[in-house]
């Protein structure tokens, strides 16, 4: 009866205005950098890049899946998979149902398989509009078993991170899908498998300390947030201001942490590239000589 | 003793009323021992009631007192033979973790733990037990040697978490606890982690992949500290109380969330109230997780590590033409 009551509380709540503003809709945007004014329509062309700046918008994993793979090629995994609330959390599965809604999505990653430039893989998208992108359970088992499914097929895998780090309503379950997530990578790398991981706006916390951090490359998207800790406890810690670039994939890149930072616009190409150089390991070219 | 916690005060004020009685009794020669035994239960009474029903977050406060025993505490108690050795090989050494080899009942072991100060002095100088991106690549440098030479690797948790600061973003914070994670799930030798005091999220994770999770009575262990947590989830900070309760951050929260395979008792009133004896008691825990892990193969030793922290999850899979009830699937095959 106690539930019940919430419940019909929190049906009352529509999530703010500040969430909203990163779903791409309506008719114009402005640029949070250089504040300039643009059509949607014309954005979406551009890959949702301001024109006059370079900012890349942020977008949920639906739009990345449409603009990253070959047209029609791709398929979801699990997409039915959900939270249970481990921890009897307070609200948890109410913030869950309004992240669904809000985003069309049952949890804060995508994954599937598709063809990208003709090569296939196993992927996996991030996004930050549901839960800010946290792992809990759901995020972790999902990664895992997308790990598992390209090492029997041997296919590489690609990760796209969007997150906040771990999901604090699952508590030490969301700290453990950290060394889930690593455990199958490992295995995936030992058998010679292909893990290319790419940080998007933000990547930080757990997920940023376990598998974005672990591709046998590490690309970013320009002015990415990247770190372990928040900025805020980082200059409440040590009593000093950072520099504007602090955590940034420029600033990530500079300190050797990085291998690239790849605008939008040429993601495609280059992993296109990447992924041809490995094409059946990478070795069989030479050995067959 | 150390100070002592609102929660010890009633026993404090007892054990005080019995040296005053005692210290009469001697003064004025008379004898008052029924009243002084009757006292006497009365305080192992109050002990056993106080410390046997510790919340959460008496618990935390337990975990936090600044002498309760660490890792250097405890390694001359547990091993013999131990050898320090330091720094990363890349950078520098992280003295917020202390790492070596020793021996374990006369068999060889690596040592890892997380090391905090047992004064101001020396937490400046451990910085609190909140290690870089060094600390941990010495961690894993000599988990590898262990891994080289066949020999079980033991580590123990206490920490607040990874340094949150420039120089440990600077330098790959993430990548460092990533990198751990990633390489302690291949491992072919035993690792058994203990949680000796605080488990804050990744910083503590980062020497936690183990076979065996043991962990203290009143240690915590969690995805983030409960002032963290209530900072985050209720933006404010005071309710931490409430966040070591909700979070399930005790030893028996995890014991049955399925996180730890064993709860290691802790002596009355915790472990500072006697090392010698607590240490015996995880000395007895370790030689049992031994016993255990040692039937097993090599690749038998990783894969158990590897299939335990596969199944931690919670979650259901909502099948299809069914919007109201929702089916339960643990299974971890692909369907």
């Amino acid at each position: 009866m106690k539930d019940f009551f919430t419940k019909k509380k929190k049906y009352a709540t529509v999530p703010s205005t500040k969430a909203r503003q990163d779903v791409p809709e309506g008719i114009v945007r402005k640029c949070p950098k250089c504040k300039k004014i643009m059509y949607v329509k014309e954005l979406s062309k551009h890959l949702f890049v301001c024109q006059s700046c370079g900012y890349h918008y942020p977008i949920g994993a639906h739009d990345r899946a449409e603009m990253l793979f070959d047209q029609d090629s791709y398929v979801e995994f699990d997409e039915k998979m959900v939270s249970l609330n481990p921890l009897r959390f307070p609200n948890y599965m109410n913030k869950l149902e309004s992240d669904r809604k809000k985003t069309g999505l049952n949890e804060a990653v995508w994954t599937g398989k598709g063809t990208i430039e003709g090569f296939e893989a196993a992927v996996a998208i991030m996004d930050k509009g549901f839960r800010m992108g946290s792992m809990g359970s759901v995020v972790g088992e999902k990664i895992t078993r997308l790990i598992e499914y390209a090492d029997k097929n041997g296919i590489p895998v690609i990760i796209f991170s969007a997150s906040g780090g771990a999901r604090m309503q699952e508590g030490v379950l969301s700290l453990m899908q950290m060394a889930k997530t690593s455990g199958a990578l490992k295995t995936f790398s030992e058998n010679g498998g292909l893990y290319i991981s790419i940080m998007t706006h933000p990547t930080t916390g757990g997920v940023s300390a376990s598998f974005a951090s672990l591709g046998d490359y590490n690309f970013a998207e320009p002015g990415a947030l990247i770190g372990f800790a928040g900025r805020r406890i980082i200059e409440q810690t040590i009593g000093e201001e950072l520099p504007d670039d602090f955590q940034t994939a420029e600033f990530l890149l500079k300190h050797g942490q990085l291998d690239q930072v790849i605008p939008r616009s040429e993601l495609r190409t280059v992993l296109g590239q990447v992924l041809s150089i490995h094409v059946g390991g990478g070795a069989e070219e030479w050995d067959r000589n | 003793m150390g100070p002592e916690l609102d929660f010890e005060k009633p026993i404090l004020e007892l054990q005080e009323k019995i040296s005053e009685l005692k210290k009469f009794m001697d003064e004025k020669g008379i004898d008052l021992s029924d009243e002084l035994n009757h006292l006497q239960e009365r305080l192992a009474d109050l002990e056993k009631d106080t410390y046997g029903s510790m919340t959460p977050w008496e618990r935390v406060r337990v975990a936090r007192k600044l002498n309760r025993p660490t890792t250097l505490d405890y390694i001359p108690l547990l091993f013999t033979d131990f050898i320090e050795c330091h720094g990363d090989r890349l950078y520098g050494d992280d003295p917020a973790i202390v790492a070596g080899i020793a021996k374990f009942h006369g068999r060889p072991v690596t040592v890892i733990g997380e090391q905090r100060g047992r004064d101001t002095k020396e937490n400046i100088m451990r910085n609190f037990g909140s290690p870089h991106p060094e600390g941990y690549r010495k961690a894993l440098r000599l988990m590898k040697q262990a891994d080289k030479f066949h020999r079980p690797i033991i580590t123990f948790i206490d920490t607040k978490g990874a340094f949150p600061g420039k120089a440990a973003e600077e330098r790959g914070q993430s990548e460092a606890i990533a990198r751990n994670l990633f390489e302690m799930s291949g491992l072919s030798v035993p690792v058994i982690c203990v949680v000796i005091g605080e488990g804050a999220s990744g910083g503590a994770l980062a020497i936690g992949v183990g076979n065996h999770i043991l962990m203290l009575e009143n240690a915590w262990y969690s995805v983030i500290s409960p002032e963290g947590a209530a900072a985050l989830l209720w933006k404010d900070a005071g309710k931490a109380e409430e966040a070591a309760k909700t979070m399930k951050i005790t030893g028996s929260d995890l014991k049955k969330l399925g996180i730890i395979d064993k709860l290691i008792p802790e002596v009355l009133g915790g472990a500072h109230h006697d090392p010698k004896k607590q240490a015996e008691f995880i000395d007895q825990a370790l030689i049992e997780s031994f016993e255990e892990l040692s039937q097993l193969t090599a690749d038998q030793v990783r894969n158990q590590r590897l299939a335990k922290y596969r199944a931690i999850g919670n979650y259901e899979t909502v099948q299809e033409n069914q919007t109201n009830q929702l089916i339960f699937s643990y299974s971890s095959d692909r369907q």
